[in-house]
C-alpha cells in the first residue's frame, strides 16, 4: 500500500533539526521543536501499526534511481515497524530527559546536541523503514556521522580520543558494508529486504556467500559482537541521555537491527541453515553474551558496567536470529523493544544518579537507594527485567528465547538453552551487588543520607520507562508488539 | 542553419573579444572588468542551457568555421558529453569571477586587477574552446591559451607563488611538446585533424606504430596536465600559493577540461577496441589511477597547510575520475562515474578551495593546526567546508558518495575487485585527513582566541560576496547527492554514452 507517512515520519527529525538551528539564541523555543518532532513523529509511526499488523507493507518510493532495480523508498514491514516504535517512543522521553540533564549539568553547546540527537534519530528510522540496502546504508551512515558529535560533547582529549576510536571502528565497517551491499546487488540485480531472503542468492557459489555473509557481519559491528565491541564502552563518555538513546537504542540497535535483516531478508533463513552460517553466528552471539557479563562483572564505573551489559544483551537478539526458528526470532524481535525500554531506564538511572550526586563509579554508590528511592526502585525493576525475571518485560523475550533454543533439540539446543541460564546468572552476578549496595550499604558521609532525587524532568521520563517495563510483562500488545512480532514471524514462515 | 547552431562559436568567439575590451574598459574604469565578465558568462550560461537542450531533443551541433566544409575547415562539434561539461565549466568561472570580487582586494595589487580580469576571461575562453572544437590543432592552440593564461595567472600575486607558476611552465610546456607531437604524428599517416574524419581513417592503421605513439605521447601530454601521479609535481605548491581564486578555478575546471581531452581521444578519436585491443591500455590506466588514489591520499595526510592538503587530494580524486575512464571499455558505469566525478570533484573541490581562501583572507591561517573553533568564528564558511569534505569522503547523501557507487558498481560490473577494495580504502583514508580539519573546526577545545594571530581582517564578517558563492557549491554537494540517485540524469548518460559510441545503455 502507498502511503506518504514513512516519509513524513523521516522529515519530522530533519525539519526539527533546521528550527533547532534557527532558535539557537532562545533556549525554550528550541526544546520545544525537539519535543513537538519527537511526539509527532512517534504518532505517525503508531498510526502505521494497525495497517502493518494486517500483513500489508506500506511503501513509499522515493526516487527510482539511474541503477536499474536500486531505488531510494521505504517499505514499513512489522519488523521495521517494531524498531521503529520503540526508537520513535523512547525519543519522547529521552527528549524531556535531555533538556532537564543538559540544563542541570549546565552543559555547553546544547544546539548542537539537540541538533545532532535529531539526525541521529532521523538516522534510526530511517534504518528501521528502509525498502533496500541501499537506503538503508545512507540512513546508517548518518547515524554513524551525527553521533560523532554527541559522543565527543565534552571536547576533552580524552573525548576527542574516543570519538576517533569510535569512526575507526565504525567508518570501516561502513566500508565494509557497502562492500556487501554492491556484492548483493551485482550477484542478483536487487537489494530489496525480501521476507525469506533474496532469491536469486540460491544460485550463487557457496563461497560468495559466506564472504558476503562475513562482509555483512562486520559491516555491522555496531552490533558490538566480540571482539569488535571496545568502541561501545569507549563511547560511554557520551552525555548520559546520549549514552541511553544511541548506544543502548538507535546505534547498536541499527547494527542488530541489520543483522536480523541480513539473516531474515536478505540471504534467508534456509541459505543461513544450509551453509551451517546459523552455527558462525550462534557461536559469536553466545561467545559475546558470556564474555560480556564477564567483563560486566569487573567495571566499577556503572556506565561501563551498563555498557557491557548492552554488549552481553544484544547479542541475545543475535542468538535468537542465528538459532533460525520461529520462537527464537520472535524472541529476538521482541527483545529489540523490550530490551530498549529497560536499558534506557538503567543508563537515565545512572545520568539521574550524575546530575543529583556528581556520583559515576559503583563503589561510590553505597546507600544512594536511601537518597534517590524513586531513581533506585526504577533501576532494581529494570535490573531484575535485565535478569529475565518476571514481572518485567525481560521474562517474555528470554522465554522465548528459550523456547527458540530447546525447539532445537540437537545437542546445539542444550548448549544454547545453557549459555541463556548461565549469561543470566552472571546478570545477577554484575546488578545484584549495585542493588544491594544502593539500599542495605553505608554511605561514607552522614550527610548523604539527606533525600535529594535529580530534577522532575530527569526522574519523570525514567519512571515512565520503568513502568512501561513492568507493563509490558503483564500486557505485550501494548503499542501493538507483540501483534507486530506476530506478524513479522508469520512473514518469514508463512502463516501467522 | 538554425541560430542555436551558432551558440557554440559565439561563446567561444565572444569570450575572446569580450577579454580584449576588459583590457580597454579597465582604463576607463577599475570596475568594470568585473561587470563585463559577469555579464557575458552569465549570457554564455544562457546559451549553453540552450545548447544543451538542443543536444539532448535534436542532436549533435556541428558547426564549419568559415563555411569550409571539413576535413579541410575546423569543425565545431558539441554532443551531450561536451555540452555538459561546458555548463559545468561555465557555471564555475560564474562562481569564481563572483567569490573573487572581494578576494583580490586582499590578494592581488589594484594595479593589477584589469590584467587579472583580462586574463581571467581568456582562460575561460581557452576553456571554452577546448570544450566545443572537434579539431586536434584547434584543440591544441586553445589547450595553450588556457594554459599560459593559468601560468600568468598563478604568478600573478607574486612572492611564494612565483618558483610554482615556473615549474608549471616547464611542466605544462612539456605537456604540451607531448601533446602536439603526437597530433602530428597522427597528422603525418593520416593526413587528418578533424577528429570525426580521423576516426573513420584511423582503424586502418591501428598497427601502426607511428599512430600508437602518437596516441601514446597525446595521453602523456595530458596527464602531465592533469597532473597524474606520479607527473602530479608541479601542482601542490601551484594550488597552495596561487590567489584563491585561480586554485579554485584550477582544481574546479581547468583540470576537468583536460579530462575530457582525454575522453574524446579515447572514444571519439580512437575506439575502445583499439585500447583494449591494440596497446592493452585499460588496465594500465587503471593501475595508474589506483595508485594516484592511494598514493594522493597518504601525502595529503601527510601535510600540514591545508591547501597543500586539498591539493594532494585533488591528485587523488583524479585517480577516480582516471579509474572511470579505464574501466569504462568493460562496463558503462565506468564512463557514468567519470562523468559524475568530473561533475562532483568541481562542486565539492572548488568549495573546499574557496573556503580555505577565505578562511586565508579572514583569519590569516594556513596551517590546519591553527583552525581550532572556526566553527565558531566563521559559521557558514566552516559549515560549508564540512559538507564539501564530506562529499570528498563519500558519505551517503552527499555527490560523493554517487560516484563512489558508480566507480564500485564498474569495478563489479568489469569483474576487476582490486578497485573495490582501493574505492573503500581511499574514502576511509580521505576520513583521516579531512576528519582532521573539521575536529579543529567544530570539536577542539581552545584556548580563547590568541589575539597575536595574523588576521587582516579581525571583526569584519566575510563578505557576502565570498559566502554565496560557497554555500551555492556546498548545496550543490548535497542536491547533487540527491540527483545521482534519482532517474534525471538517465537521458543526459544516455547521450553521453550513445555520442561516446560505448555500444550500450543504461
Amino acid at each position: 500500500m502507498e502511503l506518504m507517512t514513512p516519509l513524513f515520519v523521516i522529515l519530522c527529525p530533519a525539519i526539527a533539526a533546521a528550527l533547532i538551528l534557527l532558535s539557537r539564541k532562545q533556549p525554550n523555543i528550541r526544546e520545544t521543536w525537539t519535543i513537538a518532532a519527537s511526539v509527532i513523529m512517534f504518532l505517525l509511526v503508531l498510526s502505521m501499526a494497525p495497517e502493518i499488523i494486517k500483513g500489508e507493507t506500506i511503501r513509499y518510493i522515493l526516487f527510482q534511481s539511474m541503477i536499474k532495480n536500486i531505488y531510494i523508498g521505504f517499505n514499513v514491514d512489522a519488523f521495521g515497524e517494531i524498531f521503529a516504535i520503540t526508537a520513535s517512543s523512547l525519543w519522547v522521553l529521552v527528549s524531556i530527559y535531555s533538556i532537564g540533564y543538559m540544563r542541570a549539568l549546565k552543559e555547553h553547546a546544547q544546539t548542537r546536541y539537540f541538533f545532532c540527537f535529531c539526525f541521529a534519530l532521523m538516522g534510526a528510522l530511517g534504518v528501521a523503514l528502509s525498502a533496500n540496502l541501499v537506503t538503508f546504508f545512507i540512513f546508517f551512515e548518518l547515524i554513524t556521522v551525527s553521533t560523532y558529535a554527541l559522543v565527543i560533547h565534552e571536547q576533552t582529549p580524552e573525548a576527542l580520543r574516543a570519538g576517533h576510536k569510535y569512526f575507526a571502528y565504525l567508518m570501516p565497517a561502513g566500508a565494509i558494508l557497502l562492500f556487501g551491499i554492491m556484492t548483493t546487488y551485482y550477484l542478483t540485480g536487487t537489494t530489496d529486504f525480501t521476507p525469506g531472503g533474496i532469491k536469486a542468492l540460491v544460485s550463487v557459489s557457496p563461497l560468495i556467500i559466506t564472504v558476503l555473509f562475513f562482509a555483512f557481519l562486520l559491516g555491522f559491528i555496531k552490533a558490538a559482537w566480540m571482539p569488535f565491541h571496545s568502541w561501545l564502552p569507549t563511547a560511554m563518555i557520551a552525555p548520559s541521555p546520549v549514552s541511553a538513546l544511541l548506544h543502548a537504542v538507535a546505534v547498536v540497535k541499527a547494527g542488530v537491527f541489520g543483522i536480523v535483516r541480513i539473516v531474515g531478508y536478505v540471504i534467508g533463513l534456509d541459505l543461513m541453515h544450509q551453509l551451517g552460517l546459523w552455527l558462525v553466528l550462534a557461536g559469536i552471539a553466545g561467545f559475546t553474551m558470556i564474555v560480556g557479563s564477564f567483563f560486566a562483572i569487573t567495571q566499577d564505573n556503572l556506565k561501563r558496567r551498563l555498557a557491557y551489559s548492552t554488549i552481553s544483551q544484544l547479542s541475545y537478539i543475535i542468538l535468537g536470529a542465528a538459532l533460525l526458528n520461529k520462537d527464537s526470532i520472535q524472541g529476538a524481535m521482541i527483545h529489540i523493544p523490550f530490551h530498549g525500554y529497560m536499558k534506557i531506564t538503567l543508563f537515565l538511572c545512572a545520568g539521574a544518579i550524575l546530575v543529583a550526586t556528581k556520583k559515576t563509579n559503583i563503589s561510590e554508590m553505597a546507600g544512594i537507594g536511601r537518597r534517590m528511592p524513586v531513581t533506585m526502585l526504577a533501576f532494581s525493576i529494570t535490573a531484575i527485567g535485565m535478569i529475565g525475571l518476571p514481572p518485567v518485560a525481560g521474562f517474555i523475550s528470554k522465554l522465548y528465547l528459550c523456547f527458540g533454543a530447546w525447539d532445537l533439540g540437537s545437542p546445539y539446543g542444550i548448549i544454547f538453552l545453557s549459555v541463556i541460564l548461565i549469561s543470566s546468572l552472571l546478570d545477577v552476578v554484575y546488578f545484584f551487588p549495585i542493588i544491594h549496595s544502593a539500599f542495605f550499604g553505608n554511605p561514607e558521609a552522614a550527610s548523604e543520607e539527606k533525600r535529594s532525587e535529580a530534577p522532575l524532568l530527569v526522574l519523570l521520563p525514567l519512571t515512565i520507562t520503568a513502568i512501561f517495563s513492568v507493563v509490558f510483562f503483564f500486557f505485550p500488545n501494548t503499542f501493538y508488539i507483540l501483534d507486530l512480532v506476530k506478524t513479522a514471524a508469520g512473514n518469514l514462515f508463512g502463516g501467522v | 542553419m538554425q541560430l542555436i547552431e551558432q551558440f557554440p562559436v559565439i561563446i567561444v568567439g565572444i569570450s575572446m573579444f569580450t577579454a580584449y575590451t576588459m583590457l580597454l574598459a579597465g582604463f576607463l574604469n577599475k570596475r568594470l572588468p568585473f561587470i563585463i565578465a559577469m555579464v557575458m558568462n552569465s549570457f554564455f550560461l544562457i546559451l549553453s542551457l540552450f545548447i544543451l537542450n538542443h543536444v539532448l531533443t535534436v542532436g549533435p551541433i556541428r558547426y564549419w568555421q568559415g563555411g569550409w566544409r571539413p576535413p579541410w575547415g575546423i569543425e565545431y562539434v558539441v554532443d551531450a558529453m561536451n555540452a555538459y561539461l561546458l555548463i559545468i565549466v561555465i557555471s564555475l568561472i560564474i562562481l569564481g569571477l563572483i567569490y573573487s570580487k572581494e578576494n583580490v582586494k586582499h590578494e592581488i595589487e589594484e594595479r593589477k586587477h584589469t590584467t587579472f580580469y583580462t586574463l581571467v576571461q581568456l582562460m575561460a575562453a581557452g576553456l571554452y574552446g577546448i570544450t566545443v572544437t572537434g579539431d586536434l590543432f584547434n584543440m591544441f592552440i586553445w589547450l595553450e591559451i588556457a594554459s599560459l593564461t593559468a601560468y600568468a595567472l598563478i604568478a600573478v600575486a607574486g612572492g611564494r607563488a612565483l618558483r610554482p607558476a615556473f615549474n608549471y611552465v616547464i611542466m605544462g610546456s612539456i605537456g604540451a611538446c607531448f601533446y602536439i607531437f603526437g597530433v602530428c604524428w597522427l597528422y603525418s599517416v593520416t593526413g587528418t585533424l578533424n577528429m570525426a574524419d580521423m576516426r573513420l581513417l584511423l582503424p586502418l592503421l591501428y598497427d601502426n606504430k607511428v599512430v600508437q605513439m602518437g596516441f601514446a605521447m597525446i595521453v602523456v601530454g595530458v596527464m602531465i596536465k592533469a597532473y597524474i601521479f606520479p607527473l602530479h609535481l608541479w601542482q601542490p605548491d601551484v594550488y597552495a600559493y596561487a590567489p584563491s581564486t585561480i586554485s579554485s578555478m584550477m582544481a574546479s575546471v581547468h583540470v576537468k577540461v583536460m579530462f575530457y581531452i582525454l575522453l574524446r581521444l579515447f572514444f571519439s578519436v580512437f575506439t575502445i577496441n583499439f585500447i583494449t585491443h591494440y596497446i592493452g591500455l585499460d588496465m594500465l590506466i587503471c593501475w595508474v589511477a589506483a595508485i594516484a588514489i592511494l598514493a594522493g591520499s597518504f601525502w595529503a595526510i601527510k601535510q600540514r597547510n591545508l591547501r597543500r592538503m586539498l591539493a594532494y587530494s585533488s591528485v587523488s580524486q583524479m585517480g577516480y575520475i582516471l579509474l572511470g575512464v579505464g574501466l569504462s571499455p568493460l562496463s558503462p558505469w565506468g564512463l557514468i562515474g567519470a562523468v559524475a566525478h568530473i561533475l562532483n570533484h568541481a562542486i565539492g573541490k572548488g568549495c573546499l578551495f574557496m573556503t580555505a581562501g577565505a578562511i586565508l583572507q579572514q583569519e590569516g591561517l594556513r596551517n590546519i593546526k591553527d583552525l581550532g573553533g572556526l566553527g565558531k568564528k566563521m559559521p557558514y564558511a566552516s559549515a560549508a567546508f564540512t559538507i564539501a569534505a564530506l562529499s570528498m569522503i563519500g558519505i551517503p547523501g552527499t555527490a560523493g558518495f554517487a560516484s563512489k557507487v558508480f566507480l564500485i558498481l564498474a569495478s563489479l560490473d568489469a569483474a576487476q575487485y582490486p578497485f573495490v577494495v582501493i574505492l573503500l580504502l581511499s574514502g576511509l583514508l580521505n576520513l583521516v585527513y579531512f576528519w582532521r580539519v573539521i575536529d579543529q573546526m567544530y570539536f577542539v577545545k581552545t584556548e580563547e582566541p590568541k589575539e597575536a594571530g595574523a588576521g587582516r581582517e579581525k571583526g569584519k564578517a566575510l563578505p557576502l560576496s565570498m559566502i554565496v558563492p560557497i554555500l551555492i557549491l556546498a548545496s550543490l554537494c548535497i542536491i547533487m547527492g540527491i540527483i545521482w540517485f534519482t532517474d534525471i540524469p538517465l537521458p543526459l548518460i544516455n547521450h553521453i554514452l550513445s555520442n561516446l559510441r560505448m555500444g550500450v545503455t543504461v
